[in-house]
């Protein structure tokens, strides 16, 4: 291929942000393993603290592997450049860190994994970020829930535990109107499936430890910079307009254009909260996310056999699955994921609380636990387990009630995962 | 030319190709994003040549800075535009005048008119971009801060005059 050629998605999983080491020439991501990075000379150094050049200094703020692994997201998103943290929380963190100051309030949709809504109703109330719910099925619920302290608007791209679809273009336009940034978390549908910046979203947060990942080995999270927003029009978000204090004066926002968001969060947010990725996990994602494609093909294809399998089952009295004809997300699916729903969705036993519990103990080869996006295929109750803190009321408008079981498929043979879900359902009676 | 996209070809041989800057704009103060390009810039081989009234007589970097264009007492090979896109378009008809290759005009500055006026005496040119920033893409070191370059390669980085952290885009500069 010719420079010029802007390289495909499988093309850029592979080789986007990964030239061959300048030292050794070793063709895989040299594992980085260490604290510190000597400076060429005292005016190098200062270079770096002044942000004037380009370069390591110390593991909190950046290292070489984590660095294309970096790269690699914000190529398969779409998007400007992006910032690795220790967990998708950890970026989450940041991300409100960078935009919000005490007082302030978002926008989050309800249809969100039970960790993120704890983060934002009790962690986040401590800085004094005030969440406002609103509902991703009505999303009239978003406009109204607007005011002049609202920073910006938070949801999934496909919503954790209940697999539902949500409709991007049109929190996206309702955004814009109010001029706050659409932050979205696309964990569970990966790039391969939906990538959140060509439907307006102005920031992506994941959770590697998920798909990206893949292997259910490390955890790991980032946060990408869509490059779209403008964080100056009114002054509304000081970190980055504001002369910064930390850094003699300099507007970070006028200095690195359609990159500020993602510097902001490392030179501040990253720098000075200290959730940084370590190297050895950094590596390890990589490695996964060198597959995505292949994974997430099998991923979905073993989901929807699944699905169609337990949607007929006489002990189950709903799936709630994007991926299946006739599921009222079905057609936002084909809109925002046309390559597949992805891998995690919840049915419900007719059996409730009691049946679910049985489920997930009777299964012999899925793994009860707390994780998706792994290999192996994973279970798990969330009315006693994930979501066990919130009221029934908080669980069921979650999607995570008590008779639900949520499920994420892995890759191993699809006969093999419906004879081990048949077997704890009888067993559940 | 069409301005909306530039190809990696034509970026870097303009890079490959200029060996002296007059920066318009540059700034003595450190903090300064044209302080930052001019600092980069230099330490990557090139000459920069800081221009602005405000500061003429003064050294920034160890240049002396020159209040025009017209003042500077060296050949020129690209004009860099920290201004505005209105000033842009008479410092464009400056930089035909003085003979240069290349108008670079900085993130945020557009001039189309003047790009056709350079275009048509010869000149390329460049708009809504940063100059250290493109080095960065072409170099490598965008990545280090997370950033997408756009491009891919299986070739080895190049090391810059025996530093660790710095690459090159491969010409060999004094």
């Amino acid at each position: 291929m010719s420079l010029d050629d802007t390289p495909r998605f499988d093309t850029l999983a592979i080789h986007a942000g990964a030239q061959p080491d300048p030292t050794t020439g070793a063709r895989a991501t040299p594992i980085y393993q260490t604290t510190s990075f000597v400076f060429d000379d005292v005016d190098h150094a200062a270079s770096l603290f002044g942000l004037q050049a380009f370069g390591n200094i110390y593991t909190r703020i950046m290292n070489p592997t984590q660095s294309v692994l970096e790269e690699r997201i914000a190529a398969l998103e779409g998007g400007t450049a992006a910032l690795a943290t220790a967990s998708g929380h950890g970026a989450q963190l940041i991300i409100f860190h960078t935009l919000l100051q005490p007082g302030d309030e978002f926008i989050a949709v309800r249809q969100l994994y039970g960790g993120s809504i704890n983060q934002f109703n009790h962690s986040f109330k401590k800085f004094d970020w005030n969440v406002v719910w609103a509902d991703a099925d009505d999303i009239s619920s978003i406009e109204k829930a607007i005011t002049k302290k609202t920073k910006l608007i938070f949801c999934e791209s496909i919503a954790n535990p209940g697999g539902l679809v949500t409709d991007l273009g049109a929190i996206s336009k309702i955004a814009r109107r109010a001029g706050v940034p659409l932050v979205v978390d696309n964990t569970l549908a990966t790039p391969y499936l939906c990538r959140p910046i060509e439907h307006g979203a102005d920031i992506v947060v994941h959770s590697l430890t998920k798909f990206i990942g893949g292997h259910g080995n490390s955890m790991g999270g980032m946060i990408v910079d869509a490059g779209s927003f403008n964080w100056s029009r009114e002054g509304r978000y000081p970190t980055l307009s504001e002369p910064c204090e930390s850094y003699n004066g300099m507007k970070l926002h006028e200095t690195f254009g359609g990159i500020a968001f993602a510097i902001a969060c490392r030179v501040l947010g990253l720098r000075d909260l200290g959730p940084c990725i370590s190297p050895m996990n950094a590596f390890l994602i990589i490695q996964g996310l060198e597959t995505l494609s292949l994974r997430m093909k099998k991923h979905c294809k073993n989901t929807i056999k699944v699905a169609e399998h337990l949607s007929e089952h006489k002990a189950v009295s709903w799936v709630s699955y994007a991926g299946l004809r006739g599921d009222r997300h079905h057609k936002l699916a084909k809109k925002y994921c046309p390559n597949g729903a992805g891998a995690v969705f919840t049915f419900g036993l007719k059996g409730g609380y009691e049946a679910g519990v049985k489920v997930v103990s009777g299964v012999e080869m899925i793994s009860h636990l707390a994780n998706i996006g792994d290999v192996r295929s994973l279970i798990i109750h969330p009315s006693s387990t994930t979501h066990r803190q919130l009221s029934e009321q908080q669980q069921i408008a979650a999607g995570a009630g008590p008779d639900v079981v949520r499920l994420s498929i892995g890759l191993e043979d699809a006969a093999d995962i419906i004879a081990d879900l048949d077997k704890a359902l009888a067993e559940a009676g | 030319m069409d301005h909306s996209a530039y190809s990696e070809t034509y970026i870097r041989s303009i890079l490959n190709d200029v060996k002296t800057i007059a920066m318009v704009g540059a700034s003595a103060n450190t903090i300064r994003p044209s302080y930052f390009a001019m600092k980069y810039l230099i330490k990557k081989g090139y000459r920069v040549i800081p221009v602005n009234p405000k500061e003429a007589g003064n050294e920034i970097l160890g240049e002396t800075v020159y209040a025009s264009l017209d003042d500077i007492p060296a050949a020129v090979d690209m004009v860099d535009i920290f201004r505005n896109s209105e000033a842009a378009g008479t410092l464009t008809d400056e930089a035909i005048d003085l003979g240069a290759k290349v108008v670079w005009m900085q993130l945020g500055v557009q001039n189309p008119e003047a790009a056709k006026r350079a275009e048509a005496a010869g000149l390329r040119v460049v708009m809504d971009r940063c100059p250290k920033m493109e080095y960065g893409k072409l170099s490598g070191e965008w990545g280090w801060m997370g950033g997408n370059s756009g491009r891919i390669s299986s070739k080895r980085g190049k090391l810059m005059g025996g530093r660790a952290q710095s690459l090159s885009i491969g010409v060999k500069r004094t």
